[in-house]
Formats: C-alpha cells, structure tokens, sequence
C-alpha cells in the first residue's frame, strides 16, 4: 500500500496496525506534484506570511478605529482599580513635577541660574515623561496582548501605537496642566505657544517609532523590559530635565552631545515655546546678547584659549545652533520612525510565538 | 488527483514552541552569573516540538475533524492554520482569510464585555457602522445579558467563552477553526453555536472542528486527521473507521452501530476522551 496514494479501502485498513509509520503515506486526496508547487499553482498564499510594507501600512490604517478603541479602552480600564478614577492623569504628572520641585529646587538647589525654575522644570518633567513612558509601556505590550494576537489577526503595529496614543492622551492633559501652572506663575501668553503642537507632533512620531522598536525587542527578550526603567532613568538625568545643560562643567562635545539628544531636544522645543526666560536666554535672541559677544570675543582675542572656546562660554554660549533645534527634531522623528517600523514589521510573523 | 478547490495546503509542517523557565535552572541570580561566566546557553529554554511533520490537503465544502490525546498537537496545527503560530519548518498555504474560534481566544480580561465585543469586531476588520450593526446580535446571541456591562475577569468560564465564540462567529470567513469552542457551554448554547457552525460552514469554504466529543466529529465532519505526539498516524473520508480505530487504541468500549447505516444505536455510549 506503500505506493497508493489515494484511501485505501475500509476493508485493507481494518487488518492494518496503526502507527506512526502510515503518516505521510495514507493520505487522503494529496496532489502528485510537490505540495508548495501545487499551493502555489491554485493561489493559496503562505498562512503566517509578513505582508509587505505597502498593504501592511494599508491594513493598518483600516484599523484606525481600532486603535483608537483599544487605547481608550485601555486608558479606562487601567484606572478602574483606583477610586479616584481618571483623575489621577492629572495627579501623577502635578505630584511628579512637585516631588522634582521640592527635591532638586528647594532641598539641593539645583535652580543655580534659572529664572523661573518651576516651570523650567515641570515643562520638562512632563515633557520626559511623554517620552519615557511611551518607551517603558511599549516594551510589554506584546506581552500582555498575547491572548488578543493569539486569537485574532489583524497588523501587530497597531498595539504600541495603541500605547503611545495612550501616553499622548496622557501628555495633553499634562499640558493643559502646564499652562495653568504658568498663568499662575505670571507667564504671558504668546503666539509662540502656538509652536507646542509641532513640537508635540514630532515627539509623538518620534516615540511612535521608538515604541515599535522597543515591543520587538520586549517581545524576543524579557530582559529589556526589566532593564528599561534605568536606561530611561539615566536618559532623564543627561537630558536637561533638571538643570540647563549649557551649565554643566564638562567639555562643550559633550554638552554638544547631550543638547541634540532627542529627549533633550523636544524638552527644549517646548520650553522655547513656552517660557519667555528661555527664549531671551538663546544666544542672539536680545541684539545685546549678539553685541556682548562680539566686544567680549574681539577683547579676549589671544588672551587665553582659541576663538572658539571664547565664542563658546559667556554671552555666546551656542554650542548647539537654536536654530537647528527644529532640523533636529525633524530627523529624529523621521529616523526613529523609518527604522523603528521596518524593525517591527521584519518580525511581524513572529509576535505570539510565546 | 482528488477533483475540487484546494483552501488548506499544508506542506511537512513543524511547530516548535519556545518555553522560559522550563526545570533544570532554578533561576536564581547564582546560577544565572555561572550561566554567563561560563558562556552556556540558557539551560531552562525547553524547545518544545509541537507539530512534527504534518502534510494534508483540505478543499472547499470539507468539514475536517482533528482527533487526537491532550497534547497531540490538535490545536496547535489549528493556530497554525490560522496564521497565528509561525512554523519552524514547511509551511501552511491558504486560499483567503482564517478564523479561529478557541476557548483560549481570550480577549482583554480587564475590560468590559460590551468592549470586548466592539474591540473583537473592530480587530477583524470591520467598520466601524457594521459593528454597530452587528454588536446587538451578539450580545444576545452570548446570552450574557446584562454581565455585558461588567469587566469579562468576572465572567465564568462558560459566559466567557460564549461571548468569545459570539464575536469570532459574528464574521463569516473563508476558512473556520473550531477549537473545543462548544465543550463550556450549556446545552442550550450548544445548540445554538451549532446551528451557527452550520451556517458559517455553508458560507465558509472549510471547516476544522477539534472536538473530544467523537460524536459531535462524527455528525459533523467529512473527513478525519487523527494526530498522535505531532504526527498524523492517519486521515481519511472514512470517518467511522478512524474513530472506532482511535476508541480501541484509547482502550475505549467499541462502539454498536447500526450494520447498514453505520449510525450509532446507543447514542449515550460513555466515550472515552
């Protein structure tokens, strides 16, 4: 019966032993010629197969009521424990900026220098905190959506972009809070206000690509997830959350280095727009500040150190051009977006192997 | 060169799973430094070699039944089928979409049932108006009533996998994946996810049913795989056959059938799972 390759009769198969060793022999209705060749030929596609990019980011945008759901969905049910409900969006990032306050201005005085410290610092707790979660939320969304990928098909790329939709849910809140910590705190309102929602926007690209990556990497290596609150911990103490990075005490490469550092880059994007001590403090923004520098740099000339060195400290501390600050922002976005997708997408068959 | 249209081909399928914290390690911080000093691989990753090899072919109007022990690999090949289980090895071939009705389908615990269902339907792919459309028949098909406002962890067991099975089953789809969807129910529902089986089938192009309820592979299957340890031990259109041969080989009673029709003349012989 080796050679049959059809059924055979009830009759043969009775006197038969069963056993491991009729598999792949007795089989029913099985083609002559190979089987992916005779798949092929009728127009089946391969089950698990990664589509490609074009009609993965096309079914991905049919889903967007279902990330849209899911995130608010999600928003809800991770406060339903507590009884003080959806309030506490608000609390957590007032009791974040008033822990940093007390802390760092009050108790170490870090403030050294910083006109309005308080909203110095709380534009940039919130605005790190943005950043950060969007980081350590997406590294287990795999994870805990397991059961829904194990049921259901749909793009895998729709659950961290859940999550960050999620955390800017969160941010907006935050700065409603802002602005009225800074009306409080005697802050004009300016058109420059206005520049927040670029900003914004480019940090939410720039965490939505960041956030693709990190569920890959918190999917394969349950490591990362554990690792991740201090690498983000690190990130948040180099990145001018707490303090103006022109003041640190070391080489101008690397303030250079931690200026365009994306974290600190839209912490300063939105402190730019916001705070008018920030702005006048930019190198050039007051025709003085252009001038001081000039006397200062034409005085010190051979006096000690290069040019340079000179141009860099007192009135003309530009390490980092201001006006470069938006190209950064720009890149960072793009790059983090494009890299951060394909690396997620080249894994999409591979979510819900557990 | 059997006649009809190929919707499930698959070709010398292996699955393996992955599992973290199997025995051996007792993963503590002491053994995890050796592991790394000594540059050894993690000894408590177990590979777990679901799926050993699995050819078939199933056409359209087939209704296939999977029979086999716990742990044979029954639902797995199902997962795989679906699209939702890469293959290590071969490869499952299908001709349109899958749809997996599961037990295990669970959905997002923590949330309300109602949101499950608008969660479930948007997932699939539907709009958001024919989830409108669709979300009140669901509801009543479940039969969860007024739970449907309650977070699904307070749901039992059985309320939880009829709703599951209500949203799986609200879309028809060209290839669908019964796994032991019907076991948790009541009676009542039985009948009615039945009857929806049945319906889904003459729309759908193919049916899976894995099921330890021979009866219900019996009344409702053309065709049978029977799988053993991931290997199909044997498959065929003789489902009678296969399944009085797979009761013998459990140790189970044979059992009486009717000698023309080929019926079962005790309907209530206890079967062996």
């Amino acid at each position: 019966m080796s050679n049959d390759r059809r059924l055979s009769a009830p009759g043969r198969l009775a006197d038969e032993e069963h056993g491991a060793e009729d598999a792949g022999v007795l089989t029913a209705y099985m083609p002559d010629e190979p089987l992916a060749e005779f798949a092929l030929a009728h127009g089946l596609r391969v089950a698990a197969e990664r589509p490609p990019i074009g009609r993965y980011l096309k079914s991905l945008w049919l889903r967007g009521h279902f990330i849209m759901a899911f995130a608010t969905a999600r928003n809800i049910a991770m406060y339903t424990e507590a009884r003080l409900g959806q309030l506490w969006q608000v609390l957590t990032p007032l009791l974040n900026a008033g822990v940093y306050f007390l802390v760092f201005g009050e108790l170490l005085h870090i403030s050294r220098g910083i006109p309005n410290y308080l909203d110095f610092l709380v534009t940039g707790v919130f605005v790190f905190n943005f950043t950060s979660r969007a980081f350590i939320t997406t590294s287990t969304v795999i994870t805990e959506s397991l059961p829904l990928i194990r049921a259901l098909r749909f793009p895998r790329a729709a659950l961290p972009l859940a999550y960050v939709i999620i955390e800017l849910e969160q941010m907006l809140l935050s700065i409603v809070v802002l602005a009225v910590i800074l009306v409080l705190t005697g802050e004009p309102i300016t058109w420059y206000w206005l520049l927040v929602i670029p900003a914004l926007l480019l940090q939410t690209i720039f965490c939505v690509g960041c956030g693709l990556a990190t569920a890959r990497l918190g999917a394969n290596v349950n490591d990362f997830s554990q690792l991740l609150p201090f690498l983000t911990r690190t990130w948040l103490y180099v990145s001018g959350v707490l303090f103006q990075i022109t003041t640190l005490d070391i080489s101008r490469k690397y303030v250079a280095l931690l200026q365009i550092n994306p974290a600190a880059i839209y912490i300063t994007l939105m402190r730019e727009a916001l705070l008018t001590t920030q702005r006048e403090s930019e190198p050039g923004a007051k025709p003085y500040n252009a001038h001081l520098c000039h006397v200062w740099a034409t005085l010190g000339k051979g006096a000690k150190g290069t040019l340079q060195e000179q141009l860099d400290s007192g009135y003309c501390h530009v390490i980092t051009n201001p006006d470069h600050y938006w190209f950064y922002g720009i890149a960072w976005a793009v790059l983090a977006l494009v890299v951060g997708f394909y690396f997620f997408w080249r894994a999409e068959a591979q979510y819900g192997r557990g | 060169m059997a006649a009809g249209e190929p919707m499930v081909v698959v070709d010398d399928l292996h699955v393996v799973y992955r599992v973290f914290g199997a025995g051996g390690d007792r993963g503590t911080a002491a053994t995890a430094l050796l592991r790394i000093l000594g540059r050894r691989t993690r000894g408590s990753i177990r590979e777990v070699h679901a799926i050993r090899g699995v050819s078939f072919v199933a056409y359209r109007g087939d209704a296939v039944g999977l029979i086999g022990r716990n742990g044979s690999g029954k639902s797995t090949l199902l997962r795989a089928v679906a699209g939702l289980l890469p293959a290590e090895q071969g490869n499952v071939y299908t001709d349109g979409e899958a749809a997996l009705l599961g037990v295990n389908a669970a959905l997002l615990d923590d949330l309300t049932g109602e949101r499950n269902v608008v969660l479930g339907c948007l997932a699939m792919g539907m709009t958001k108006k024919e989830t409108k459309e669709k979300y009140p028949s669901i509801v009543e098909f479940s039969g969860v009533g007024d739970f449907v406002d309650l977070p699904m962890k307070a749901y039992s067991s059985g309320m939880g996998s009829r709703l599951r099975f209500a949203i799986a089953a609200s879309k028809s789809q060209d290839i669908l994946l019964v796994d032991e969807a019907l076991a948790t129910g009541d009676a009542e529902f039985r009948v009615k996810s039945h009857a929806r089986i049945e319906e889904l089938r003459q729309e759908a192009g193919t049916v899976f049913l894995v099921a330890h309820n021979l009866e219900e592979v019996e009344q409702t299957c053309n065709r049978v795989i029977w799988l053993e340890r991931g290997k199909i031990v044997t498959q065929g259109e003789n489902v009678v056959e296969i399944i009085d041969r797979y009761i013998a080989a459990s140790g189970g009673a044979p059992v009486e059938r009717d000698p023309v029709t080929g019926k079962r003349i005790h309907a209530r012989v206890p079967l062996k799972a």
